[in-house]
């Protein structure tokens, strides 16, 4: 919630320098028609004539713009970045912490945390010695184009890829582009294997599927073939792989593909 | 829900473009694919509008139908989700029409 007025407009979000552990001030923008008189009652009587005003606007043009602004700033820096999608468990923070580990003396790596509360996603990055923020949705159920150029502007990385660990949620931040390059959904085999179809909004939009504790495999109920037949149903052609954050299996392949998106 | 988070931007947008102007009628376009519950974005709209010029303004949803067409044999078709699968059993399917999340126009207080 806005300091300022007490709107809502960006859902109450803070971005934490864990170096300078005082969240920063709201560098809370209003789009140039945001009023904060908000006026009382000010309709007219019933009766009175209408203008008709045509927008034909997209609404989530303010995002969108923002958006492309951010992606403009990356590319210009030669920074790849990376919206990583999933539900609250599936592993997102740990395959991070793991790919910073054992990457980051070769890639520059930096990481935006994602979650409604708390800096423990950060603490952990922060452990591996990956410069990092985290941002604070307070209420808000997603990231958005204007806390990533926040946080972007805190963390002012030179080259390499920026990791931006969305909001744990397999639905909004399906809808909200922050700038990146690509978009990761992670699932984990403990979630079962129907939730591309439960979700096909955030799967549909995904770059790369990646399908996490597959340790687990030998004991949870996951149907691997019908994974990828739903899968094929709502992002016909996408890469998915499989892998375990904790075990190490298939990282080689994750690694090979960040390697990848890297490349000019 | 994003829903709130879109009908602040709807009021963001409509009050750059009409400032302290009183809104009456705000018309939008909330495809049946576009992933936005037209009865929830209600709801919020209601509570976002608050203090705003747009208080108590009517919210009209045109929600169109989702369209698409199949690469593998051609066929275009209705779509009510997001699992694309065409009648010959392909899901090489591509979105025509039911993504739009649009604000078609407004009535101001003349």
């Amino acid at each position: 919630m806005c300091a300022t007025c007490g709107c809502a407009d960006d859902g109450g979000a803070r971005v934490v320098d864990l170096d300078h552990p005082h969240p920063q001030s709201p560098s809370h923008s209003h789009s140039p028609g945001h009023r904060h008189d908000h006026p009382g009652d000010h309709r007219d009587g019933p009766g009175t004539t209408t203008v008709t005003l045509t927008l034909e606007e997209r609404v989530l043009a303010k995002n969108d713009l923002l958006a492309a602004e951010n992606r403009g700033w990356l590319a210009g820096r030669d920074l790849q970045a990376l919206n990583i999608m999933s539900s609250p468990g599936s592993g997102k923070t740990t395959l991070l912490e793991r790919t910073a580990r054992e990457l980051a003396d070769r890639i520059p790596i930096v990481v935006i945390e994602g979650d409604q509360e708390t800096t423990f996603d950060a603490e952990r990055i922060k452990a591996t010695g990956v410069p990092v923020v985290q941002i604070n949705t307070g209420s808000g159920c997603h990231l958005d184009a204007s806390m990533v150029a926040q946080a972007l502007r805190i963390l002012d990385p030179g080259s390499g890829v920026v990791m931006i660990e969305n909001v744990g949620n397999l639905v909004c931040p399906a809808l909200f582009d922050l700038g990146e390059t690509s978009r990761i959904v992670i699932m984990s085999v403990t979630e079962g294997a129907d939730k591309p179809l439960k979700y096909p909004h955030i799967f549909r939009s995904a770059d790369l599927i990646l399908l996490n504790k597959v340790d687990l495999l030998p004991y949870v109920d996951f149907d691997l073939a019908r994974f990828d037949h739903d899968v094929e149903l709502v992002n016909a052609g996408a890469r998915v792989l499989t892998l375990s954050a904790t075990r190490g299996d298939g990282l080689d392949d994750w690694y090979t593909w960040l390697s990848g998106e890297l490349l000019p | 829900v994003h829903e709130f988070a879109i009908a602040e931007s709807v009021i963001d947008t409509i009050t750059a473009k009409t400032g302290d102007a009183t809104i009456r009628e705000v018309r939008l376009e909330v495809g049946r694919l576009c992933g936005v519950q037209a009865e929830a974005l209600r709801f919020c709209f209601e509570l976002a509008v608050q203090g705003t010029a747009m208080d108590g303004a009517r919210l009209d949803i045109d929600e169109p139908p989702g369209l698409a067409s199949c690469q593998s044999c051609g066929l275009e078709f209705e779509v009510r989700d997001l699992i694309l699968l065409c009648a010959c059993g392909s899901a090489r399917v591509e979105v025509l029409s039911g993504e739009q999340l649009r604000i078609l126009s407004v009535e101001m207080a003349a």
